[in-house]
């Protein structure tokens, strides 16, 4: 308990730092500094998370792809029906970050389309609640709350199987491993005669699978045009999280000028 | 006085004639979308659309643009030799991406949905991708450059918020500082490409 407290405490003073622990080879600085607030990703540790992202492409040709396609085999129905019941269970994370960004609307709604979906759309499979006015709202978690409440990325690196992170996002993931996921407490923590632990891992792998499957295309058409894939995903994680951290959903919002003025300009 | 009159009617003219003729950057996507759904559902062998995407791409994107762009910083450090070929790799690598990118699909449902303008050089345009039964609906933005209102050109290609401009820019950087600042570094690989 003592050793995972220490690890708590180095992941989050490394976290509260916008470019944290210098690695081996680490000087490479993302995103700029003059770019409508995105802060400097240090990828310190970028030879072995090349190594580490290298072992993932390997283990998604092998598993994942295979198993992505075989699930796009499922009649439409089925795989809507799946995705909606793990987007429902995902408001259990998400509705609590809500509350702590301050979003209030927000965690009402969400909280009133996991009730609906939950029982009258039968364990989240059906997504009644749109139809009755509750539109989907966008996913929030830990990680994003930390960066809303200030907490800067980190050090940017590559978990083996879980991908691309910041030391930030995986502090917010270690805070659902002690108490902020709902469900993971009733699956893994708690022993329910309701739920096992195996629910909880079978919905997080169905949840890759699925996300896999409805980005088949996208992730082969990324693969055959570049010719830095690691850089390429890397850049798409830090964009996709600075977005998400600053809740933006206007394209004018995201980006900065500042580069093509100055391209403009010479 | 007269003259004065003459010289205000000769501007309002001027300036009539030039909204009258701007391309409104909504048309352009609009336009482009088209052609190329046209060319995807028609019946040409690969080769035939690759060509025909190809001339779509270099009549509405900023190619040349869009690849000092990519370069970042290393920009300012190029000789005009360098900046040459580079220039004419970029625009092969970019046509190549593009064509093999869009050349999958069959017959992709762009609808644009509004435009912002952000400033006299830029305006946004707002698309959905319509959703198939293998994918669901894909928002897409297109930043317009339209300092030559008469001629707006594609400088960008937001695709749920992430910029495809920027993604590029940060793959050839990372090349690039990956081989102590050596631009020749991004040289090859992108030869490398071309010749895949």
């Amino acid at each position: 308990m003592n050793k995972l407290l220490a690890i708590l405490i180095v992941i989050l003073f490394s976290s509260t730092s916008n470019v944290a622990i210098a690695g081996d080879d680490g000087n490479l600085k993302l995103n700029g500094n003059n770019n409508n607030g995105y802060k400097e990703v240090g990828d310190c540790f970028e030879k072995i998370n090349r190594g580490v992202f290298a072992f993932n492409q390997a283990l998604d040709k092998v598993v994942f792809k295979p198993l992505a396609k075989g699930y796009r085999m499922f009649p439409q129905p089925i795989r809507s029906g799946t995705s909606n019941a793990l987007n429902n269970l995902g408001n259990v994370v998400t509705i609590p970050n809500n509350v702590l960004q301050g979003q209030f609307k927000d965690a009402g709604v969400n909280s009133a389309r996991f009730i609906i979906n939950s029982t009258l759309g039968i364990a989240g499979i059906f997504d009644v609640a749109s139809y009755y006015g509750l539109k989907k709202r966008d996913k929030e978690d830990y990680g994003q709350t930390l960066g809303v409440w200030g907490a800067g990325p980190g050090c940017y690196f590559v978990l083996p199987v879980l991908g691309p992170t910041t030391v930030r996002d995986s502090l917010g993931s270690v805070v659902n491993l002690i108490g902020g996921d709902a469900w993971y407490n009733v699956t893994v923590v708690n022993d329910t005669q309701y739920f096992s632990e195996a629910d909880y891992y079978a919905s997080r792998l169905l949840s890759g699978i699925d996300f896999r499957a409805k980005n088949l295309e996208s992730f082969d058409s990324l693969e055959n045009s570049s010719v830095d894939l690691y850089a390429s995903v890397r850049s798409l994680y830090l964009q996709d999280r600075y977005r998400k951290i600053r809740n933006i959903d206007k394209t004018t919002e995201t980006l900065s000028d500042d580069d093509w003025e100055e391209l403009d300009s010479q | 006085m007269k003259l004065i009159k003459h010289l205000i009617i000769f501007l309002f003219l001027l300036n009539l004639n030039n909204i009258l003729y701007a391309k409104d950057p909504s048309a352009l996507i609009n336009e482009i979308v088209d052609e190329a759904a046209a060319v995807l559902s028609s019946n040409d062998p690969v080769e035939s659309k690759i060509i025909k995407l190809n001339a779509i791409a270099e009549s509405s994107v900023d190619i040349n643009g869009i690849g000092m762009y990519t370069l970042g910083k290393y920009r300012k450090s190029i000789n005009d030799e360098q900046k040459s070929k580079y220039q004419k790799l970029f625009r092969s690598y970019f046509l190549k991406s593009f064509s093999s990118r869009l050349v999958d699909y069959t017959n992709p449902k762009i609808n644009v949905v509004s435009q912002k303008k952000i400033n006299e050089k830029y305006t946004i345009v707002n698309s959905i991708l319509e959703a198939t039964s293998k994918r669901p609906q894909v928002k897409i933005d297109w930043r317009i450059y339209t300092k030559n209102p008469d001629r707006p050109l594609i400088r960008d290609l937001i695709v749920e918020g992430l910029s495809l401009a920027r993604t590029q820019k940060e793959e050839f950087n990372s090349i690039i500082q990956n081989n102590d600042g050596d631009i020749n570094a991004l040289f090859k690989t992108l030869e490398e490409f071309l010749i895949k």
